[in-house]
């Protein structure tokens, strides 16, 4: 946990003061709604549907037990007691009231929280792996970076009105687990030959409406360079981006249209300028950033426990749980925990004021007063002892957080959808519910194996349908809603952006496809140590076009039929 | 009329913006005038001559380059924000102060709003033509918002890191 000192206080409570203040003025009438919406956004304000959202940062996903349990507060205080985990390290609110949201922002201030820049075309929050500090495969602990660039992106002056909404993910290890080729820019700590630090750049990656992985800019970027680097990149960016089409107005398609290569030099050029001014980063800073971080005290334990082998034995609930659930630490004798927020019959990503508080209560006592919030929407005691994941488990399961399905088919990813979000085609919500409820068998999601299923209701791909090993993603077919499959995508090095196998479906048919999907892959894997997304990628997407639709015929007829019928 | 903000002040300077070459008639001999870029590159002598004080402005897509060598002989260059939120005239302001040495008046007009204000002064802007629905003595106070910044701007070239370590 990175522990602001006065300076860092002082810009949350400045902010609170400002936006209190502009939300007085908006409500007298003295500002007017459009020029208020790029205000409010800013705080992660939505005038939603129903009511307002607000979104919260979670900043690289780090949280206290004491930030939880305001979060808690907030939730029953303000909102209809619980809180949404979005694909995106934040929490969202779908409940509070306008005229209360200062006041909600000044308590999260009490506690070194904010929702600065979750919203509007500016710089977002930035994300990074669940696993940060605590994985056996880092080269650098990312936190560190992100506050870093927390820092540099909080108001930044010149970038507060870029062309569109830019997001940025670092990963510290070997292995990508913070979707570094889908965003604006990602940024992977790589070592050099002579050892030395630096990153590896890459921009111009996303998903929405032209899902596109991002290219490499620079591969090895030492250190000191990152912030001068960056503002080189979001100068070019802000200057040349296409202002007068919404939907070509993120830097990708700036990359596209420009060549990479061309854009890649642009930036070089750029990047001459700013080179060893100011922005370079100094040693020192780096080291006082990374001292404001809490350390955990760890104790020296063997790398086994012989209480932990004997409940393995005795519980097989718990066994299947470990084996989900529980992932490997970089200190030997400590483990990460991952608390599943993917109950089957509770919206992905929804956690209850009490879940939440029960959370703290655990971090509290298990896991250093410490814990992660995942991209996949799941909350991660990030050190726990092995010889109390027993207890762990006990407990968290009295709170329904146990589901042993992470990295299976119900760990499913979805956005809020057509229930809560006003740009919605369609829900997503009791779609994953059903899909949830079809696959309740454990032993059958088990043989299942590892599979990643994202759902996202409409083409801004909040739930990441594009890099689902299945994805949905909700469409509107003449006013109603329709849903739209792909297969083939996926996370991490070897990202890829899943293919759309053939017409859309109606809701209540989506399960019997996902089914039919699972079916065929059951019937061609090789082993069942090849994933799904390890069979498509053999045998490609026709033969699962074929399960569905039966012939091209069909497949036509399919189509006249809902065109027919929609 | 719209107000002018200079150096956090308000100030009455009575100021023409010109859009084309057909406002040159119009023009009272000593009234000061912004010029759009197009206009200055065919009629700047004449601009020049004329005993008022004389200014560019450059609109958001418009490069500060094509104006870098003569900066020293603008009484005034200003930023066009067609939009407020057209963010690309924070660049070129940066661009005039930090890349181009421009160190006389530079000021923001158009779509220009209080909540904006500490943004544009932090990039370079020293004045600012407030939209004309704007409360100007407000206004004045948006440029204490916040008391510090991390970043290196025009304003504070030196991020807060190195002024926290100093
Ligand atoms: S993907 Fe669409 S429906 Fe889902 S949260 Fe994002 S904008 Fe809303």
């Amino acid at each position: 946990m990175y522990i602001y000192d006065q300076i860092d206080q002082q810009f949350v409570d400045e902010r609170v003061a400002q936006f209190r203040d502009q939300t007085r003025r908006f409500l007298a009438g003295e500002l007017g709604e459009e020029e208020f919406k790029a205000l409010r956004l800013r705080n992660g304000l939505y005038l939603q549907r129903y009511a307002p959202m607000l979104r919260v940062a979670i900043p690289y996903g780090m949280l206290s037990s004491r930030q939880l349990r305001k979060l808690a507060h907030i939730a029953r205080t303000y909102d209809k007691g619980y809180g949404h985990f979005s694909t995106r390290q934040n929490i969202q609110y779908n409940w509070p009231k306008l005229e209360q949201v200062p006041d909600i922002l000044a308590e999260l201030a009490n506690v070194q929280m904010h929702a600065i820049q979750t919203s509007g075309n500016c710089v977002r929050n930035i994300t990074t792996d669940h696993f940060a500090g605590v994985a056996p495969d880092e080269i650098v602990n990312p936190m560190v970076w992100c506050e870093i660039l927390r820092q540099w992106s909080t108001f930044h002056p010149e970038f507060n009105f870029l062309p569109r909404k830019f997001k940025i993910a670092v990963n510290g290890a070997e292995q990508d687990r913070a979707a570094i080729q889908v965003h604006d820019i990602g940024i992977n700590a790589v070592r050099n030959e002579a050892g030395e630090i630096g990153f590896r750049i890459l921009v111009g990656g996303g998903l929405g409406r032209t899902p596109i992985i991002g290219v490499v800019v620079r591969e090895f970027l030492p250190w000191q360079h990152l912030l001068s680097y960056l503002d080189a990149i979001l100068r070019v960016y802000n200057c040349y981006g296409r202002r007068d089409n919404l939907y070509k107005a993120r830097i990708k398609i700036l990359v596209k249209e420009r060549t990479p290569d061309k854009f890649r030099e642009e930036v070089e050029a750029e990047w001459q300028h700013l080179k060893d001014g100011p922005a370079t980063l100094i040693e020192a800073e780096v080291e006082r950033v990374a001292a404001r971080f809490t350390v955990p005290a760890y104790e020296t334990l063997p790398a086994q426990d012989a209480s932990l082998q004997a409940a393995l034995s005795a519980d097989k609930a718990f066994a299947r749980w470990h084996q989900r659930n529980v992932h490997a630490h970089k200190m030997p004798g400590y483990a990460a925990v991952t608390l599943s927020l993917k109950k089957s019959g509770v919206a992905p990503g929804d956690a209850t004021a009490e879940q939440m508080e029960a959370v703290a209560e655990l971090a509290d006592q298990y896991s250093f007063g410490e814990l992660r919030v995942s991209h996949e929407q799941n909350l991660i005691l990030s050190d726990v002892k092995l010889a109390d994941l027993y207890s762990v488990w006990s407990t968290a399961r009295y709170y329904g957080l146990v589901t042993p399905n992470i990295g299976l088919l119900t760990n499913i990813i979805a956005c809020p959808g057509g229930d809560f979000c006003s740009l919605a085609n369609a829900k997503s919500i009791p779609v994953a519910l059903a899909i949830q409820e079809r696959f309740d068998d454990l032993d059958y999601l088990h043989d299942i194996g590892e599979l990643d299923l994202n759902i996202s209701g409409c083409m801004n791909s909040c739930g990441h349908h594009h890099v689902g090993n299945i994805g949905i993603l909700g469409v509107d077919k003449q006013g109603a809603e329709f849903y739209q499959i792909s297969i083939g995508g996926s996370q991490g090095n070897n990202a890829a952006i899943g293919k759309v196998i053939g017409p859309s479906f109606a809701q209540e048919e989506v399960p019997d496809v996902i089914e039919k999907l699972i079916q065929l892959y059951l019937a061609q894997r090789d082993s069942e140590h090849e994933r799904f997304a390890d069979t498509v990628r053999r045998i490609g997407i026709e033969p699962f076009k074929q399960h569905i639709y039966g012939n091209a015929h069909k497949e036509s007829q399919h189509r006249q039929r809902e065109l027919a019928n929609p | 009329m719209a107000t002018l903000i200079k150096n956090r002040s308000i100030v009455s300077e009575s100021w023409q913006t010109l859009n084309s070459a057909d406002d040159l008639a119009a023009l009272s001999p000593d009234a000061g005038v912004l010029a759009p870029l197009a206009l200055w590159q065919t009629h700047g002598a004449a601009l020049r001559a004329r005993p008022g004080k004389v200014g560019v402005w450059l609109n958001s897509h418009e490069d500060p380059a094509s104006i870098a060598k003569e900066l020293p002989s603008f009484d005034v260059v200003a930023v066009n924000f067609p939009k407020f939120a057209d963010g690309r005239g924070y660049s070129i302001a940066r661009l005039l102060r930090e890349r181009y040495g421009y160190t006389g008046e530079l000021r923001a007009i158009g779509d220009v709003l209080r909540d904006q204000l500490q943004d544009l002064e932090r990039c370079g802007f020293d004045a600012f033509e407030l939209r004309s629905d704007q409360d100007a003595q407000a206004a004045l106070g948006a440029f204490a918002d916040f008391s510090n910044q991390y970043q290196t701007s025009a304003l504070q070239p030196v991020p807060l890191f190195r002024r926290r370590l100093a």
